[in-house]
């Protein structure tokens, strides 16, 4: 961003969070403003923590849901990633092969990721595999449309001088075409991701045994707002955590574009 | 020989063929798959099945309404909810653009909650609303809120500054900067910015409404997967395809004027 000359001054950010959370302990203990059924006191919210953490909620404790949760969107998003990575850079260096996979391709593309949430209950019923499935379909459409693009959008004179010194596929294909096209498939990974945490917490709250979004789903079926509050912070820390671990991947796999 | 190493245009022919044999090809392999027998119905009818339902679903409601009437409930909710992120977010961004202190107050903010899936907001959005439509509407607007500001705020960030600095020597007020200089110059970035919000906005509401609603679009996908129909599901997936494609395609088209209108 254009503004890293001019940094944003940090105390004010930390002075908005220290007068954010007074108010939120003034609303809700103090004057009692805002009742405990609508949203929770600082207080409840960490022995909410405190029970998911140490006796559990929702039939496991809280590192177990996230665990479960983790470990749904990494399969998802890999699989998706091995089939979506691939097909793209395939579409993006074959005109043929585009032209044969786009109809279908097209007709897929404009359904949301979850709208395919009830048909993987009807097909696969509320156990992990549908949740895969969903988190598939939701990290598939941009790992492939950015793989493709990133194929595109190699300079043609890299293809031309590749070209004028012979090299065959194989070659042309390690050497030029899939570092050529990387930074475009890392911001598709990221994208996947993004979609897959979202799709899975949408998939968990309407139909799970385990995981963030069925914490969320009990919770507020046991109209117990102060657990709502952890398990949103959970979803967003988590999320906010693959989203990093992500980027310190891309880094590693792009050691000349630091700096 | 078919190993040099870049690709070209295909001729039109070909491409044609291509194309036709790949559409042939995906409904080949569905029909092919629900006719062998391996699948029930239920769970895989033939592509004409859907269709057929598809059309009776516009004729006979289902669920209390008929498909019209789903996706009408379902874009009233959606307008509302894109609508208040706009009418909140640009100016936001805008304001944000140009005075320092909000952009140091509300960003941290921002960016703590951006990490919150809209869809995480259910639970509240329950809570607070029941299914009254403000659950569904504050889901659409977590969706679509922060590309809405992000681009405002980009945008404003981005104008040249001598821009800035000619309307400050000529005394312009604050309020003349943001409406005359940082609003007009953002345009573009707005845009594309709403383009995007509109496809989270969208996506966020089928989401809300499968889990809180008792009418629209996702509540017909839900309802389609109680009685186990396929073919109600896939309906109802088809119909939220071709409304989301035509937001997109409506505001692409928005988008491309006001960018050929600027000469870029």
């Amino acid at each position: 961003m254009a503004r890293s000359h001019e940094r944003r001054p940090v105390w004010v950010g930390v002075v908005t969070f220290v007068a954010l959370a007074t108010a939120w302990y003034a609303l809700t203990t103090l004057t009692h403003t805002i009742g405990s059924g609508r949203f929770p006191s600082p207080a409840e919210t960490w022995d909410a923590l405190r029970q998911i953490t140490l006796t559990g909620y929702a039939d496991a404790r809280l590192a177990e849901h996230v665990l479960h949760s983790v470990k749904l969107v990494l399969l998802g998003f890999a699989a998706a990633a091995i089939v979506g990575v691939p097909l793209g850079l395939a579409m993006g260096a074959s005109r043929a092969f585009e032209a044969f996979v786009n109809p279908a391709f097209l007709l897929i593309r404009p359904i949301p990721p979850l709208a395919w949430i009830p048909l993987a209950i009807v097909w696969l019923g509320l156990g992990d595999a549908a949740k895969v499935l969903i988190i598939w379909f939701a990290a598939f459409v941009p790992a492939l449309i950015n793989s493709y693009s990133g194929v595109r959008a190699i300079e043609p004179y890299l293809i031309e001088a590749s070209r004028m010194l012979g090299v065959q596929r194989t070659m042309y294909a390690r050497e030029v075409m899939i570092p050529g096209a990387l930074p475009m498939i890392f911001t598709g990974l990221r994208l996947s991701l993004q979609a897959c945490w979202t799709t899975l917490v949408a998939g968990e709250l309407i139909g799970a045994i385990a995981g963030l979004g069925h914490v969320l789903y009990q919770a507020s079926l046991d109209i117990f707002p102060a657990m709502i509050v952890v398990g949103m912070a959970a979803v967003a820390i988590t999320g906010a955590v693959m989203t990093m671990a992500l980027g310190w991947v891309e880094r590693r796999a792009m050691p000349w574009r630091r700096g | 020989m078919s190993a040099t190493v870049a690709s070209r245009e295909l001729p039109f022919a070909r491409w044609l063929a291509l194309t036709t044999t790949g559409f042939v090809a995906f409904f080949g392999v569905w029909w092919a798959v629900a006719m062998s027998g391996l699948v029930l119905p239920q769970f895989l009818p033939t592509p004409l099945a859907v269709l057929e339902k598809f059309v009776s679903l516009t004729q006979a409601p289902f669920v209390g309404y008929t498909l019209q009437r789903h996706l009408a409930s379902s874009f009233g909710r959606f307008a509302l909810g894109f609508g208040l992120a706009v009418a909140i977010g640009v100016p936001l961004g805008l304001l944000m653009g140009w005075f320092r202190t909000l952009d140091a107050v509300v960003t941290p903010l921002f960016d703590a909650l951006r990490f919150v899936a809209p869809i995480a907001w259910v639970p509240f959005a329950a809570l607070w609303f029941g299914t009254g439509i403000g659950g569904p509407v504050l889901i659409i607007f977590s969706g679509a809120f922060p590309p809405c500001l992000i681009n405002a705020y980009r945008g404003a960030r981005y104008v040249e500054p001598r821009f800035l600095e000619a309307a400050q020597t000529l005394g312009a007020s604050h309020w003349q900067i943001i409406t005359e200089v940082l609003l007009p110059a953002s345009v573009p970035s707005i845009v594309a910015g709403l383009r995007i919000g509109a496809g989270l906005g969208w996506q966020s509401l089928v989401g809300a409404e499968l889990i809180v609603a008792s009418s629209g679009i996702g509540y017909l996908l839900v309802k389609g997967q109680a009685s186990i129909s396929t073919a109600i599901v896939m309906s109802g997936m088809i119909a939220i395809g071709i409304v989301g494609f035509a937001i997109d395609a409506l505001l692409r088209r928005v988008e491309r004027q006001i960018n050929r209108r600027r000469g870029l």
